[in-house]
């Protein structure tokens, strides 16, 4: 419908506030009595914990209290948990550590939280924490995968020997070496997935809030499911039953995925509520931000892939480590596994798959999802080893895709995940017409006639979004259900009011849930408010990541608007003595089809309420509720193109033009995809020439913690971007949609690395691409197999 | 933070006494490195004695060919006073790569020269030029100024009240920004003075700002942007760290000095 509906450009409606600063987020929230928290944490990266005195700081200014781990496992808080079951090939379970909220005799990163000082302000309680003494016995320190493997490694969990998690595979891996044996060619290639910190805007925040009377908790938070973490609060960490804890996550400024899991600080700072009688307070630093929320990737993988003689992929090998840190976040272990593994057959058929997956501790910050989760890991393996082998075989990297591609669906990948839909070619047609890769190799003579180095690389990429359907991910060892749920509540003068169990932490929720209501009842968006985000409003939802808001929490919210919708139909061909099936919605009016009798919308709800006159039998009220459990993933994919050029005096790459080409299926809102495209291909981009978390070997310290060191992307990095859609709608949802939260996060690095690999003429290089290394592959010879 | 007292001074005398009355006190400029420092808690003044409300230490003034920089000037004045990029546009193009307008609003060229960061650009201008720094007490020759990282010829409680020079016949500035932090990897400053040629380097040198005789002496034979291209530079001498190489930097050093002398004209 109209200017408001679906498919419309509508303007985020909670801009203005965010706008204005009128945003309301937990750092904003103030109850009485309020007292602040700051955390005693690890200056080591391995050590044991010989004692603690907290006596001179107890005694400091404005000190309430210092509490510690001894204190927190006495009143029988429990350790934090990963929440999804791997099991090794071997059949035995992951070997999960234990991760004390406040570390009681080890500590295994540096910022690992060792103890909570409570006072009147911040600025005392942190004075208060360079007193608390504690007293360390440093421990050898390893931080990279494939050291923690090695034999001697230093030991970071007794339950896990050899630091090893998990050695996991999925495929036929018999098929898959008979492939690789058989064939004509096989590329092989090592892939290093960069270790990034998410960095959303707003840092992490808590306040928790104790009250003894009614023996309750508030938490408000920083989370991007706030269900979630009361489930888990009180489940596996006995902070409170369910009922007597409230979470609320206001406003929240960027999750990335950083958001999703439990962090020993929220759980602590509601203890510390009740041990010490006032609520607690605690904001992150941005230097805390880096030392404790969770990072992203770390995969180190070796590739094989098989070609027949007519190019064609007969089989993929891969063997993957992938760095977990030192404690297994929330969903840690299905990020490498089947967030990742499940999505290595890409766009192409490809008969025969087998990958290998270990994970391992390290004396790091614990790795878990970040924007893509898996799949971005999975893309740049296979998009770089696409490109390799084209350059090998001495093909058009887009005909060597071409040729490979998926073309009928459904489609079982040998990995687990079925194709629903798509279009590979429509995408790839598009970007390379929007490109104009044709004429690429003019426009790199000319630049070569400035002594500037271009290329051009591509990535065809698919994901998977909606995490879901339950039974299947529950299957696959998942502790919960990825259902979504939703309630609409017809107010009784006609405004609606929508309960989801999605969050928005900066998705435009608020905007495209009410363009959905909108669009199916004819009312202004105005007129519909979007309440998410409190346990105690809400029913059980289970938040917003992997893209799902839309295929999932959307999906949920159509069930009830069905409901609604018939609920409403009932009462107007009642009050207009028609027939139900002859009633019709549009333009907030209910209507009897074929004839001149209307009721405006607003007194069909009225009806409802005031129930002088219902339908017989028919209870009042217009309000209903609906669970949605999804019977698929979904598969956004897409072809994504980057044109750079090398100043190969310095090594530094501008992007010329990038393309992004997307099927998303159907789109709600065009700005807010758009948006959201931006925002992941920042990110990809990000991770593809500027970021990286770096720490020193020897001691575990973390060498980028600050902005001075780790490279954000900024406005002048990025290009303006040309972006299209290709829509194959999602056969598996009821607005065919499958969600673009993360696509440009994932299909933005290879594209990157494959263009500057062009140009440099080898394929020796790694993630971020920074002038450094950039100038540096360039004093290495073009040592390429193939003719150019 | 830690606690700390501030004080506006509004005359360099009472600045200079404020300073002399607190052995934990810091003059205060623009803010941009001391803030963020006591931010960090790795600075802790007992005083914080504030700088910029002093006219005397404001203002840029151009006399013929001699160029005075109050050392309470912001760099976003520096880049855009007409009358200094009149004589010298490299320091106003100089003060126009630093930071972000944030920082270029509120950071100063006296704290910058009194902080003398190895990363930070107007080292490289300062000595490039030849300039004097002039204190409360007396005047430096910039020569004689920068010590070391971080370290500089000022004494305690000494305050720069300017920086001064003649301006060049010719000068430029090249930098090659830290993706991250965005100050300078490696930064050159050429000027053709009346003294000669002047090649002066930061960034890249593991004891700071230097300059550069070999570069110097090419440019003196011919100042055109291939002269500096083939001289060698010692990476033995140079920092290596996260961003760049000791030999990346060496690269870097040629490679800005010939744009900075492109660039000079
Ligand atoms: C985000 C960011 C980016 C930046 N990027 C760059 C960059 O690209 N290039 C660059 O060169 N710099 C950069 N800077 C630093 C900036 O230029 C600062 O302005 C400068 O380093 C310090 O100047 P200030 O006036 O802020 O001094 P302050 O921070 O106030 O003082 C610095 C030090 O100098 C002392 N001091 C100040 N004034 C005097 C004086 N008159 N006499 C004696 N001592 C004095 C202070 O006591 C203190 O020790 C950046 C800073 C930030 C925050």
């Amino acid at each position: 419908m109209g200017v408001e509906g679906i498919g419309a450009r509508v303007a985020r409606k909670e801009d203005k506030r965010f706008l204005t600063g009128k945003g309301r987020y937990t750092d904003d929230m103030v109850v009485p009595g309020m007292k602040f928290a700051y955390f005693v944490r690890s200056p080591h990266a391995h050590a044991r914990i010989t004692g603690i005195d907290a006596s001179a700081a107890k005694a400091m200014p404005g000190v309430i209290d210092v509490l510690d781990g001894k204190q927190l496992q006495a009143d029988g808080i429990g350790n934090l948990i990963c929440g999804w079951m791997i099991h090794s090939k071997d059949g035995s379970p992951m070997k999960m550590g234990a991760w004390r909220p406040l570390a009681v005799d080890t500590v295994r990163y540096v910022g690992d939280a060792v103890a909570i000082v409570v006072a009147d302000s911040a600025a005392e309680a942190r004075d208060a924490s360079e007193a608390v003494v504690v007293d360390y016995e440093e421990l050898p320190v390893v931080t990279t995968s494939l050291a923690a493997l090695e034999a001697g490694a230093p030991q970071i969990h007794p339950e896990a020997p050899g630091n090893l998690i998990f050695d996991w595979q999925i495929g036929d891996p018999a098929a898959t070496d008979k492939a690789i044996s058989e064939a004509a060619h096989v590329t092989e290639i090592e892939i290093l997935n960069n270790r990034l910190s998410p960095n959303p805007m707003e840092p992490r925040a808590t306040l928790g809030i104790y009250d003894s009377a009614e023996d309750h908790f508030t938490c408000y938070t920083t989370s991007q499911n706030p269900h979630v973490a009361r489930l888990v609060m009180s489940a596996f960490y006995n902070v409170a039953p369910e009922n007597k804890l409230r979470v609320i996550a206001p406003d929240v400024g960027g999750g990335f995925g950083s958001k999703i899991y439990i962090y020993p600080e929220e759980i602590v700072c509601l203890w510390a509520s009740k041990k010490t009688s006032v609520p607690v307070k605690w904001t992150s630093d941005r230097t805390e931000a880096f030392l404790t929320d969770a990072h992203g990737r770390d995969h180190v993988s070796k590739v094989k892939m098989a070609f027949d003689k007519d190019h064609r992929i007969i089989g993929l090998k891969v063997d993957t480590i992938a760095n977990l840190g030192a404690y297994m976040s929330l969903f840690s272990s299905a990020v490498p596994t089947y967030l990742y593994a499940t999505l290595l057959s890409g766009q192409y058929a490809i008969p025969a798959i087998h990958a290998n997956v270990r994970t391992v501790y390290t004396n790091t910050v614990p790795v878990d999802a970040y924007r893509g989760a898996g799949r971005p890991e999975a893309t740049y393996l296979l998009e770089r080893t696409m490109e390799v082998a084209a350059r090998e075989l001495g093909v058009s990297p887009a005909e060597l895709r071409r040729k490979n591609f998926i073309r009928s669906f459904p489609y079982q990948t040998p990995v687990i995940m079925n194709y629903d839909a798509g279009d590979y070619e429509a995408s790839l047609n598009a970007a390379m017409e929007a490109a104009d890769w044709n004429g690429f190799p003019a426009r790199r003579a000319e630049a070569e006639r400035r002594g500037k180095k271009r290329g051009i690389g591509m990535s065809c990429y698919i994901e998977a979004c909606g995490i879901a359907p339950s039974q299947a991910v529950g299957s696959l060892g998942a502790g919960v259900g990825l259902w979504e749920s939703a309630e609409v509540r017809v107010n009784a003068v006609g405004t609606i009011e929508v309960l989801t169990g999605s969050h928005s932490h900066g998705q435009g929720h608020e905007t495209t849930f009410a363009q959905l209501v909108a669009d199916r009842l004819g009312v202004p968006i105005a007129s519909v408010n979007i309440v998410h985000g409190d346990t105690d409003k809400v029913q059980m939802g289970m938040g917003t990541y992997g893209s799902r808001s839309g295929a999932v929490g959307m999906s949920a919210i159509v069930k009830a608007l069905d409901k609604v919708e018939m609920k409403a139909k009932k009462i107007a061909a009642h009050l207009m003595e028609a027939d139900e099936s002859d009633i019709v919605i549009e333009n907030g009016e209910l209507k009897v089809a074929g004839t001149d009798k209307t009721l405006p919308w607003f007194q069909v709800a009225l009806a409802a309420y005031t129930a002088h006159n219902l339908p017989a039998g028919m209870e009042p009220g217009l309000k209903e509720s609906a669970f949605y459990d999804p019977s698929n993933f979904t598969f956004p994919a897409g072809c994504y193109i980057a044109e750079v050029e090398i100043d190969p005096e310095t090594g530094k790459t501008d992007i010329i033009q990038f393309v992004a080409a997307d099927d998303f299926g159907n789109i709600i809102n065009p700005l807010i995809v758009e948006g959201q495209v931006h925002g992941g291909l920042a990110q990809g981009i990000g991770q593809a020439l500027l970021e990286e978390v770096r720490y020193d070997e020897a001691t575990g310290q973390i060498l980028t913690a600050s902005y001075m060191d780790y490279a954000m992307p900024r406005a002048d990095d990025l290009p303006s971007f040309t972006l299209s859609h290709q829509n194959t709608p999602c056969p598996g949802n009821p607005l065919g949609i499958k969600g673009c939260g993360e696509a440009g996060a994932i299909g933005s690095p290879p594209a990157l690395i494959n263009a500057i690999t062009d140009a440099i003429g080898h394929d020796r290089l790694t993630m971020p691409a920074t002038p450094l290394k950039v100038w540096t592959a360039l004093q290495d010879a073009p040592t390429r197999l193939a003719a150019e | 933070m830690y606690d700390t007292s501030y004080h506006r001074a509004s005359s360099v005398d009472e600045a200079v006494n404020l300073r002399s009355s607190h052995d934990e006190g810091r003059y205060l400029s623009g803010g941009m490195t001391l803030i963020a420092t006591m931010k960090q808690r790795l600075a802790a003044p007992s005083d914080l004695i504030d700088l910029r409300h002093i006219p005397a230490l404001k203002g840029i003034s151009v006399e013929g060919r001699r160029v005075r920089i109050g050392a309470a000037t912001s760099h976003a004045e520096v880049a855009a006073s007409s009358a200094l990029r009149a004589v010298c546009p490299a320091i106003s193009d100089l003060a126009s790569m630093i930071g972000d307008p944030h920082v270029r609003h509120m950071g100063t060229i006296g704290g910058s020269v009194a902080n003398d960061d190895p990363a930070a650009d107007y080292p490289a201008a300062v000595l490039g030029l030849g300039a004097t720094v002039i204190t409360d007490r007396r005047e430096i020759a910039a020569d004689d100024f920068f010590t070391g990282m971080f370290e500089t010829a000022l004494d305690e409680g000494e305050m720069i009240t300017a920086i001064a020079f003649d301006a060049p016949d010719k000068a430029g500035y090249a930098k090659f920004r830290n993706p991250a932090s965005r100050y300078a990897i490696t930064g050159v400053f050429v000027a053709k003075t009346g003294s000669g040629v002047r090649v002066a380097v930061t960034g890249a040198g593991s004891n700071g700002v230097f300059r550069h005789a070999g570069m110097e002496a090419a440019l003196s034979t011919s100042w055109v942007p291939e002269s500096v291209a083939s001289v060698s530079v010692d990476a033995s001498a140079l920092m290596s760290d996260l961003h760049a190489t000791a030999e990346y930097r060496a690269n870097l050093v040629r490679v800005m000095a010939k744009r900075a002398v492109a660039s000079a004209g």
